[in-house]
């Protein structure tokens, strides 16, 4: 093991380590977790030139103030944040998407993201944290994956596995592109809702709320009303299903959600819509489009080739 | 039987086994789920059974709704032999402490505490599934008389080990989480436990729940 760590000065507001997540745990209760923003975690490692998907921090709003301690490390942050590197007689201010070195006693502030949530800070290498069920990821809520299941704490030291020298300059030009309709499918229950409510849900803007977490993002807006039943006999439920509780106010469960849920679903977010949508913050208007499954599907692949495509620009 | 199966947005099969909550129709859900799981289909991330629907959620870079429902409209079931489910005993403390809305119940349902108590320790108690939060049982069948709503008002939070009743149902809170159903008492026995990676959960789907009623002194001195 290198002898080089951090010290966490500040831990940020909810900054836990990610990977891509845990799978087949669903049916005992374990959500999948994972890096919300999956894009940018991807771009995060191949920046940094990671060949595997190593985990990375991910932190929310307010990010980590880290102490750099031992020879040297490079690393990435991704995202739309606002960093700065406090080095011995200078002060940078970083820039997403580029690779930057730390040495012996600079200090890392991971200040805010702007207009969004989530950022991803990966290191060229591998943080020293243990594996549980196949994966790095923290859940906070039942303490499971890293750090003990725990957030990031003051004062607490991330020791580092090991660091590859790699190229310092690597960077990609890349803007995240805000969204202006989030795209669903017909839930299983849709027709649980009264046909105003049914034309709301897809015409009127929904506020995120700022009860919302990595569990799930909850809306406000026009009560959405149901004429069946508010209650369902529970069932298993994924990421991107939309819930309408008793109270009418919409709730998208998100990577850290319950498995199993009881309220009916009125939709579905499709699955290349969802780094966007985990992106938006609280206070912000959302609105729904519907879609078909098949357009759906086309637009997974579309996402799927950016993603490669900007992974290929890295220079 | 799967009546039908339906897609739940873009990644995710919904499999459904009908409207009714029963036994019968559970085993059927879980031997589909145990067939499928045994199959290692590729592209599958997860299986979620419970009363009576299986979500199969997938990886829709690897495969598609469309082609994964042939997999498995096709697949072949077989009858798991020998393989009933493990017959678990749960003690509970129903001390006033822990048993948060006894009282409610005794005015909700008309009848006195002990006869709630006694009519709940006397039967055994099947485990449709477990999900929620980790490791969390929803267990059934309750005597008629014992059937209630759940909270009007839902708690922000329940104790870890909570024992609850809603409808034909009974639960272990298995960490502290919010919830609605009524309370009567608390296990000193962990029902998730995250070291042990190949069973965590102490109760699964398909197994056998016995309650065993214990003191407060019982409770304190539980030692696992």
């Amino acid at each position: 093991m290198s002898k080089n760590y951090f010290e966490v000065i500040r831990p940020g507001i909810n900054s836990t380590f990610q990977d891509l997540g845990r799978k087949n745990l669903y049916h005992i209760g374990i959500p999948f977790s994972g890096a919300m923003d999956k894009r940018n975690y991807l771009l995060a490692n191949a920046i940094a030139g990671n060949k595997g998907n190593s985990a990375i921090i991910e932190f929310a709003y307010q990010g980590p103030i880290l102490k750099f301690k031992g020879e040297k490390v490079n690393f990435t942050i991704t995202g739309d944040v606002n960093f700065k590197i406090t080095k011995k007689n200078k002060e940078v201010d970083g820039c997403c998407y580029q690779n930057y070195k730390l040495e012996e006693g600079d200090i890392l502030d991971i200040i805010s993201t702007n207009r969004s949530v989530y950022g991803y800070l990966a290191i060229s290498g591998n943080f020293d944290i243990q594996l549980q069920w196949n994966s790095y990821s923290t859940n906070i809520k039942a303490q499971i994956g890293s750090n003990n299941g725990k957030k990031l704490e003051k004062n607490q030291q991330i020791k580092i596995l090991d660091t590859h020298s790699h190229e310092s300059k690597k960077k990609l030009e890349y803007l995240n592109n805000k969204i202006e309709n989030i795209r669903v499918i017909k839930g299983t229950n849709y027709n649980y809702f009264s046909e105003d409510s049914k034309k709301f849900f897809f015409t009127k803007e929904f506020t995120v709320s700022k009860l919302s977490d990595r569990m799930g993002m909850r809306l406000e807006g026009i009560k959405i009303e149901n004429i069946v039943d508010t209650n369902i006999k529970s069932e298993g439920i994924i990421k991107g299903v939309i819930q309408v509780p008793t109270d009418g106010n919409p709730i998208i469960m998100l990577s850290d959600h319950g498995t199993i849920g009881g309220y009916p679903k009125i939709g579905v977010v499709i699955s290349s819509d969802y780094d966007k949508l985990v992106q938006i913050p609280p206070g912000s208007k959302i609105k729904f489009k519907e879609i078909k499954l098949s357009d759906a599907e086309m637009l997974f692949k579309l996402y799927e080739m950016e993603t490669a495509n900007l992974i290929s620009k890295i220079k | 039987m799967i009546k039908n199966i339906s897609n739940l947005g873009d990644a995710a099969l919904y499999c459904d086994f009908g409207t009714v909550v029963n036994k019968e129709i559970n085993t059927e859900v879980i031997k589909y789920f145990k067939n499928i799981k045994e199959k290692n289909i590729n592209g599958i991330d997860n299986i979620t059974p419970s009363y009576n629907k299986l979500i199969i959620s997938f990886d829709l870079s690897v495969t598609n709704f469309e082609s994964l429902k042939k997999k498995i409209e096709n697949i072949e079931i077989k009858n798991f032999e020998n393989k009933k489910g493990n017959v678990i005993k749960i003690p509970i403390c129903c001390d006033k402490e822990f048993a948060l809305d006894i009282k409610r119940l005794e005015s909700k349902l008309n009848i006195s505490e002990e006869k709630i108590l006694e009519k709940f320790f006397s039967k055994e108690y099947y485990c449709y599934m477990t999900g929620f939060i980790a490791g969390h049982p929803f267990l059934g069948d309750t005597d008629k008389s014992l059937r209630a709503k759940r909270l009007e008002t839902p708690r922000v939070r329940i104790p870890k080990g909570s024992v609850g009743l809603t409808e034909q149902f009974c639960n272990i809170y298995t960490f502290e989480s919010p919830g609605g159903w009524n309370i009567i008492g608390n296990t000193p026995v962990n029902i998730f436990n995250k070291s042990k990676e190949e069973k965590p959960n102490l109760i699964g789907p398909g197994d056998t729940v016995i309650f065993k009623q214990i003191s407060k002194t019982e409770y304190e001195n539980h030692n696992e």
